[in-house]
């Protein structure tokens, strides 16, 4: 039976000051994703490494982590794509977020950064309808991608700025709100522009597009982020050209149903 | 088990409990962080070559100004085009303005929001092949009009 | 010590524990209300919900109908004034949620889609593309991350329930990250912990899915119910136990055995057909299913596998644009799981233990027998989903359940006077103690979490599977309590207190253990075959002596007993389960003519 060595970065506050390496020899089954052989390692060989799982499906976000220097879903990640003969596979935790132990990272920042951005929907009037919002497929559309996202933080881990700058809301934030300002029953673009539209939302990013292509889920962050720039700057364009009766738009009608 | 404040402010969502926990290791990230990976080596020779679109700009604004100046200016200025450090110059921007365009191409699909046509979104293929088209089209035609 | 203290605390930060949340804070917005849970709440098992919610909306439907559907799918063992309520409050949750922002998949005019489901005669299931549970939970989340009352824990585990004087008085819980102890205290607590799933081997269910609200119940006093009922969905990937969505089926697939024969017309449910026919052949009840698939295995006609005997799901006639449409979420999991292009090829599949009907019994308010102790969605047992759930009404169960325990939970909370402090200081201390001692246990047994669980895994898919019979429960009920000594001699590898997950597996394995005890000994008494629970030795159903709820409570010694508890039968007298083509004529009238109005 093929055989693959893991180092793995461990890391106990009550015994260590910083992070080191330890290695563990792990078998090679072609249906083991890399999260199957940190399973291994903790039932049969090391029970006290510690990380964060779940669904094992790619849907929870629980178990991501820095594989070979790439922010990946290990649930999602198959063993056999570095198993090329005496070939290595280094996981550490996240990068940019605070370790608690081993290939446990801090995430209350990013929680916290989540509800900054008011990731409800928000209506302004108060009508609601009697029964559902009229929404088409079309009008679905429009956001269905933003709405993807599974909080794996994945972006945060590849995005610079994040690690550069601890303010930045960072790109799942943002396309998060991009998923309520696109949402045709939305009516908040407003109220969450007077957030984002600052040095550390929108203004933060400088498009290095890292984010989106370890997105797991294809939601298009730096997308959301560059449409959300635009959208913007032709809104203050607006406000200076046409400055009465100007108030960010409102999605098409208010379709209230029957 | 040290146990040390970490925040003074503790974030809306978890109130209490900040205050009391283990020391977590902080990575502090490198000032060369943009050698650690192809993409953000990429990313920042995109920045860069910014600084070379503004060089073209300005050698283009001192042949104007030559230009001007009538033909002795204008010779002095061809004279200084062929001497090796202008040459060097011309030719290192050129390549990361190539750079820049092909890179900004590219990306310019996920900059603007998406185009419908009868329902349905062009593909981001075609909004980047479309601006190289219009690049050929347009050197083409200049290149023409300089060289007949 | 700080004293944490709270007027409602909710164990569990899932669409139950989430809705419960916002609805007390609805009821009252000044109640101070808590949400423990020991992952973050958007990572709860309501994520991986694929289906859909069934809610009746479209004119040709009708309550009675979805009743009757919930009725005859759960084999006359729900008990029926709560399905009456749940069928009427079903459709207005999920209209709420749409209003909270839920991306509700639509028709061309805008209205919300429906589409059909197992056991159902109606098309009445909501869905949001194949990820209805995941959009349900980030509407919820993101919509209760408004409610300034909400108090949340994250990555708290709930150790035990503190009990005084015969009332809750709250919880105690460890904060992982650091591994202190302490005592939450509230009026009123409601366990939305979730399913049991892991107590298989072979399950839909994430890595949390322990039963650990069901064994802290359990250990309070309270009592389980209908444990033996224990749900196999009969399509997940083999190895894995992937889900593979009931509605791949609903759209229009086929199963088929190892000649490319769909088998299914071979056990009373119909006659194929080229497109789908309501609750008929694929789209019959998941238990009748997963029996037929067994029954399969044992004529030989299904595929043997390094992983198992398998069959095989054809969509391939559906089309691409249509699997693309409906179904993208099963296109990529069989892609990345299997390698397999359901497009182009059969995807693998075999049945996967996937739901407990069983759990806390409730009342329905969501109100357990002790004071204070409500529970709601798939660990408690209300029960409407009797001995067989149909696909999509869980969905809506945490919604509805959530929701009704979420109120009562709050307006006992405001008649109730604060817990007692010193009572619940002295057991959390007492807790303390005790976890510290396990931690450190080095006084002999080298015994290991995981070789414990994967003996109790093995030993419970062997006895209490699709088919159950007298010796191997009785001999699975000695084994149970041969592990339930071992564990005692556990020695944990990691004894540091920040963010220990082996101290928390081995809290999950004795949660774990105390539900396949109740599953195994509910099991051996139900001397009859009904829905889920099948006994080669008893193959029939008997109304006489059994059309009631198993009860299980815990004796002070550790050890069970079962009682049974009558089932509820308001209009719906017990008949016959039917499915295929003989359902030619409608539903059977209820016997009085007071039928279900709907709500708007």
């Amino acid at each position: 039976m093929d055989k693959i060595v893991l180092e793995i970065e461990r890391y106990s506050p009550e015994k260590d000051r910083k992070p080191h390496i330890e290695t563990y020899e792990v078998p090679v089954r072609k249906e083991w994703v890399v999260l199957d052989a940190l399973n291994y390692i903790k039932d049969k060989l090391d029970g006290s490494l510690s990380y964060r799982w779940s669904c094992r499906m790619g849907i929870c976000g629980s178990c991501g982590m820095m594989v070979n220097g790439e922010p990946k879903l290990t649930c999602a990640t198959f063993l056999t794509d570095y198993a090329r003969g005496g070939s290595r596979v280094r996981i550490q935790p996240l990068r940019y977020f605070p370790v608690i132990r081993d290939l446990v990272t801090e995430i209350s920042d990013f929680m916290m950064k989540l509800k900054k951005v008011k990731p409800w929907l928000i209506r302004e009037n108060g009508a609601q309808p009697e029964r559902e919002f009229l929404q088409t497929p079309e009008q679905l559309d429009d956001y269905k991608q933003f709405s993807m996202c599974i909080n794996c933080t994945l972006c945060y881990a590849a995005c610079p700025v994040v690690g550069l700058d601890k303010d930045f809301v960072g790109p799942a934030a943002i396309a998060l709100a991009q998923r309520y300002n696109k949402d045709s029953r939305d009516q908040g673009s407003a109220r969450r522009g007077a957030i984002l539209e600052h040095p550390e939302g929108i203004w933060g990013c400088t498009f290095v597009g890292e984010c989106t292509r370890v997105c797991p889920k294809h939601v298009d962050p730096a997308g959301a982020v560059q449409q959300y720039k635009l959208e913007a700057s032709v809104n203050w364009l607006k406000s200076f050209v046409l400055p009465w009766g100007q108030k960010h738009e409102s999605k098409g009608h208010e379709d209230t149903g029957t | 088990m040290r146990a040390r404040d970490m925040k003074t402010q503790a974030p809306k969502i978890a109130p209490q409990y900040t205050l009391y926990h283990p020391r977590w290791y902080r990575e502090r990230v490198s000032t060369y962080w943009w050698l650690q990976q192809k993409g953000y080596l990429k990313f920042v020779l995109r920045e860069i070559s910014s600084v070379f679109v503004a060089v073209f700009v300005v050698v283009t604004l001192f042949q104007l100004n030559a230009l001007r100046q009538g033909p002795d200016a204008y010779e002095h200025f061809q004279h200084w085009l062929r001497t090796p450090v202008a040459l060097s110059i011309n030719i290192i921007s050129l390549c990361f303005v190539v750079f820049h365009t092909i890179t900004w191409f590219n990306v310019a699909p996920q900059a603007i929001p998406p185009i419908k046509l009868r329902g349905r979104k062009l593909p981001a293929a075609l909004i980047a092949t479309s601006n190289f088209a219009a690049w050929l089209v347009v050197s083409g035609v200049i290149a023409w009009l300089v060289l007949r | 010590m700080e004293a944490f203290s709270h007027d409602v605390l909710l164990i569990g930060g899932g669409a139950a524990g989430l809705s419960a949340a916002i609805a007390a804070a609805e009821f009252n917005p000044t109640l101070d209300i808590a949400v423990i849970s020991k992952v973050y709440p958007m990572r709860s098992h309501t994520v991986s919900a694929e289906g859909g919610a069934a809610g009746v909306i479209k004119p040709d439907d009708s309550l009675d109908e979805h009743a009757y559907d919930t009725i005859s799918g759960g084999d006359w063992l729900c008990d029926q004034d709560a399905v009456e309520a749940f069928v009427c409050e079903a459709p207005e949750e999920l209209l709420r949620l749409e209003r909270w922002g839920c991306p509700w998949s639509r028709e061309p005019d805008g209205h919300i889609a429906v589409r059909a489901f197992g056991g159902m005669k109606k098309k009445r299931t909501w869905f949001a593309a194949d990820k209805t549970g995941f959009h349900m939970l980030h509407t919820l989340f993101q919509t209760s991350l408004k409610y300034e009352p909400v108090t949340r824990y994250d990555e708290w585990f709930t150790t035990k329930l503190l009990v005084d004087d015969g009332r809750l008085q709250g919880a105690v819980a460890i904060e992982i990250m650091s591994g202190r102890v302490e005592a939450i205290t509230a009026k009123a607590v409601i366990l939305c912990t979730g399913g049991c799933g892991r107590v298989f081997p072979f399950t839909t269910n994430a890595n949390i899915c322990n039963g650990d609200g069901m064994a802290l119940a359990y250990r309070a006093g309270a009592p389980l119910k209908d444990m033996e009922f224990v749900q196999y969905h009969p399509t997940g990937l083999p190895f894995t136990g992937i889900l593979i969505t009931e509605a791949a089926r609903s759209e229009g697939g086929y199963l088929v055995n190892k000649d490319g024969y769909r088998y299914l017309q071979d056990y009373d449910l119909g006659k194929p057909q080229a497109k789908p026919v309501l609750r008929s052949m694929e789209l019959g009840p998941r238990d009748r299913l997963s029996q037929a698939f067994v029954k399969e295995d044992q004529k030989g006609r299904t595929t043997q596998t390094p992983y198992g005997p398998i069959v095989h799901l054809d969509l391939r006639h559906l089309g691409e644009k249509l699997i693309n449409a409906k179904l993208p979420f099963v296109r990529e999991l069989c892609l990345k799981y299997e390698n397999v292009d359901p497009v182009k090829e059969l995807i693998p599949v075999r049945p996967v233990m996937h739901y407990m009907m069983g759990g806390v019994s409730t009342d329905i308010n969501g109100a357990t027998p002790l004071a204070g102790l409500y529970a709601a969605g798939e660990v408690a047992c209300v029960s409407i989903n009797g001995a067989n759930r149909l696909g999509s009404n869980s969905l809506p169960e945490c919604l509805v359940f959530g929701v009704r325990a979420g109120r009562a939970a709050a307006a006992f909370a405001l008649e109730e006077k604060v817990p007692c402090e010193r009572v619940a200081t002295t057991q959390a201390n007492d807790e303390r103690k005790r976890l510290e001692v396990f931690l450190n246990n080095k006084a002999g047994g080298r015994e290991r979490v995981s070789t414990i669980r994967e003996e109790m895994q093995k030993t419970v898919e062997q006895s209490a599977g699709i088919y159950r019979e007298g010796s191997g429960l009785e001999g699975a009920a000695v084994k149970l309590r041969e592990l339930q000594e071992r564990q005692q001699r556990i020695t944990l590898d990691d004894r540091s207190h920040s963010f220990n997950t082996e101290l928390t597996a081995a809290l999950e394995l004795s949660s774990m253990l105390d539900v396949a005890e109740t599953i195994v000994q509910c099991a051996l008494h139900r001397t009859e075959s009904r829905g889920a629970h099948q006994r080669t030795d008893f193959p029939q159903r008997d109304d006489v002596n059994f059309l009631a709820h198993s009860l299980v409570y815990r004796n002070a010694d550790g050890t069970l007993r079962v009682e049974y508890l009558p089932v509820k039968i308001t209009r719906w007298p017990p008949g016959k389960r039917v499915y295929g083509e003989q359902l030619q004529e409608p539903a059977p009238e209820p016997t009085q003519n007071t039928a279900l109005k709907r709500a708007s």
